[in-house]
């Protein structure tokens, strides 16, 4: 294998991964431009969404068609979650300083975590997901697996959707207005509540998708397992300029990629070192994120 | 207010009589013995399977009427492969319910967590899983009872090169842990040593999940074989990647693949292992221990159930011999130990490691499609 085949292979492989970070992103990048909230909780709703997947497909066996449907169960679990935590736990804090609510976000991140550990049906112990067997393909040198096609289709296709729903319908409008000046599109006549719910509604679903990808690339589940991609997910949302939608899908996909080739043409033992120095770098550079607009406040 | 007062100084003295009342220790009538073991967590197929074998020794010596005229008690603690909770249990063990002896704990960084601390309290430390080389180093009270990293990455090595007739691998470690790190090692000396080269040397950080990247720059060297050294757990997650890459090497591990047949698919199959002995093997007393954890478990036990009940066998008859659980006494005691365990024939060498011989076993897909060992040969050190 030469070089260049080398470098597209690594660089194949950061995308795929890089896939999964962006569709988590997007939820802490939309949560962050509505309601001006770190959804810390936001990685563990990818663990929520692989273990709903997870007990779907132990039900029915895994076929590529059962793999599909498994994301209807898991989104819609996610979808109400997400709501029912917004309703819960960030609502009653709204008008109260942000940092309430953001460590009330970190409290329910920890509530979903234990939470799951204790649950008898989940408890502590890892589980081996089920996945399809490993199928691959070669093109001009590059190996592309079953697995890696199926993140990239299912990633675009949800970006583009969701692309689709901010762009072009009316509740997608009514999320640009708020997120523009929440109090002038109350004013407006916007249902500011709906739209909040609305916000987390994709999120939580584009987690849960995530949360099965996660867990057919890397298949194994446990409680905790939301964690990393989580953490990883809000420093790509912050790369990308958080509140922006194509900067999160950016940022995400640039992070895969560094930590990957990283990884691969400098040092596996300082791969997450030097993505996360490239990673200072750009953000002294460019402080506000690579698409993000120039703000004067702290955040 | 006086009143108020002195209500509420009587209720926190009868609560402290009765917290007292609770804790206080009457004549000590059991034989009480520690154990830690990683029952929750990323490896608890090993830590349940180990504490239920220490649990059916515990027992049988019971049944036969204790030691030292005492019935023995197994005192529990699990610390979720987790070094900072290893110390704790281990200080909760030796302050709390003051045993001299604990079996534990299972891996090698929880058990090098507590090696020092135990050896300054002056407890006998006996972990019958632990093998990183470093474990007996803290001094005269640490034993154990299964071989060492640098046997198991020699045995490795020969095996690939002698009986596989490799002459080119590949290593892919985590560089956090100690087990890990220490077979790598071993492993790589001894491949060089026996003429072969190691193409690639690659390191992940524990925990991580994706591992792509250094697999396809293995790839890119082209090896015969690759060096696996951790827990079935990762390991399960890695011959999935090497699969999906398209990757064609005969894969080699430690003893830390033991219940991989469980959690991994197809991809693991060919690979080999050497492991602390093989259920199936025919020996008089493996039959006995296997017949006898099946009767009471219901599953076949694995390498650390083994490993775990020659333990607590062996420390039980050390305090047997030298009529005390002193640590002092107990370990010159321990030190006379010859016999033959469910793990092959124990003695121990001057620095408290027993030596015996390994097994090593093939991953296959047995007749029912679900993964399988085959019992390959034995190795002597």
């Amino acid at each position: 294998m030469d070089y260049l085949q080398q470098f597209c292979q690594q660089t194949l492989n950061g995308m795929s991964l890089g896939s999964i970070y962006a569709l988590l992103a997007l939820g802490y990048t939309m949560v962050y431009g509505i309601v001006k909230l770190i959804n810390f909780a936001h990685g563990d709703i990818l663990m929520v969404g692989a273990f709903v997947s997870y007990f779907f497909l132990r039900r029915w066996g895994i076929t590529p068609v059962t793999l599909m449907l498994s994301f209807l169960p898991a989104m819609l679990f996610c979808l109400t979650l997400g709501v029912l935590i917004e309703k819960i736990c960030y609502k009653p804090l709204r008008d109260q300083p942000r940092i309430n609510t953001l460590i009330t976000a970190i409290g329910v991140s920890f509530f979903l975590e234990n939470g799951a550990r204790v649950i008898p049906g989940i408890g502590p112990n890892p589980r081996v997901f089920p996945t399809l067997s490993a199928v691959n393909y070669t093109l001009l040198g590059v190996n592309i697996s079953q697995v890696q096609i199926l993140v990239f289709i299912v990633a675009i296709i949800l970006m583009v959707l969701l692309n689709y729903i901010v762009s072009f319908t009316k509740i997608g409008k009514a999320m640009r207005a708020v997120s523009f000046d929440k109090g002038a599109a109350y004013l407006m006549g916007i249902n500011v509540d709906r739209v909040i719910s609305f916000t987390f509604v994709l999120g939580s679903s584009l987690a849960a998708a995530a949360g099965i990808l996660f867990a057919s690339s890397y298949p194994q589940i446990e409680p905790y397992m939301g964690t990393m991609p989580g953490m990883k997910a809000f420093i790509a949302a912050v790369l990308g300029g958080i509140g922006s939608i194509p900067g999160a899908v950016l940022g995400g996909f640039i992070l895969g990629v560094a930590e990957t080739l990283a990884k691969g043409f400098l040092s596996s033992q300082l791969s997450d070192a030097i993505a996360f120095g490239l990673l200072i770098i750009i953000l002294v550079v460019k402080p506000s994120g690579l698409l993000g607009k120039p703000m004067g406040e702290k955040v | 207010m006086n009143k108020k007062v002195l209500t509420l100084g009587a209720l926190v003295v009868v609560l402290a009589v009765i917290i007292f009342l609770l804790t206080g220790r009457g004549g000590s009538d059991t034989l009480k013995i520690g154990t830690i073991m990683s029952t929750s967590g990323p490896v608890s197929h090993f830590g349940s399977q180990c504490r239920d074998a220490i649990q059916l020794a515990v027992d049988e010596f019971n049944a036969k009427g204790g030691v030292l005229g005492k019935q023995v008690e197994l005192i529990v603690e699990d610390d979720e492969k987790n070094p900072e909770k290893t110390m704790n249990a281990l200080i909760k063990l030796a302050t709390k319910d003051k045993v001299k002896v604990v079996l534990g704990a299972l891996t090698s960084d929880c058990t090098l967590a507590i090696t020092k601390e135990a050896q300054q309290r002056g407890i006998l430390l006996f972990t019958p899983t632990s093998t990183s080389d470093a474990v007996t180093d803290a001094g005269d009270l640490i034993f154990r009872s299964c071989f060492k990293d640098s046997f198991q990455g020699e045995v490795m090595a020969q095996y690939a090169v002698e009986t596989l007739g490799a002459s080119k691998a590949a290593v892919l470690y985590d560089m956090n842990n100690d087990y890990s790190t220490g077979l790598t090692k071993s492993f790589e000396e001894t491949f060089a040593a026996f003429g072969g080269t190691v193409v690639a040397s690659e390191a992940y950080a524990g925990g991580d999940k994706d591992f792509n990247a250094q697999i396809t720059k293995i790839k890119a060297v082209d090896p015969e074989v690759l060096f696996l050294p951790d827990y079935y757990n990762t390991i399960a997650l890695i011959t999935k990647q090497v699969r999906n890459q398209g990757l064609d090497v005969t894969m080699l591990g430690p003893d830390g693949w033991d219940e991989l047949v469980g959690q991994a698919g197809k991809e693991a199959v060919g690979g080999f292992y050497c492991n602390h002995y093989s259920p199936d093997a025919d020996d008089p007393e493996v039959e006995a221990f296997v017949r006898k954890f099946k009767e009471r478990y219901n599953i076949t036990p694995n390498a650390l159930a083994a490993l775990g009940y020659d333990a607590a066998y062996i420390a039980l008859e050390a305090i047997e011999r030298a009529g005390t659980d002193d640590p002092q006494t107990l370990k010159e005691a321990l030190m006379e130990t010859g016999k033959k365990y469910v793990t092959g024939y124990i003695t121990f060498d001057e620095e408290h490691n027993p030596v015996k011989s390994t097994t090593i076993l093939k991953v296959i897909q047995g007749a029912d499609g679900k993964l399988a060992t085959e019992y390959v040969g034995m190795v002597n050190p």
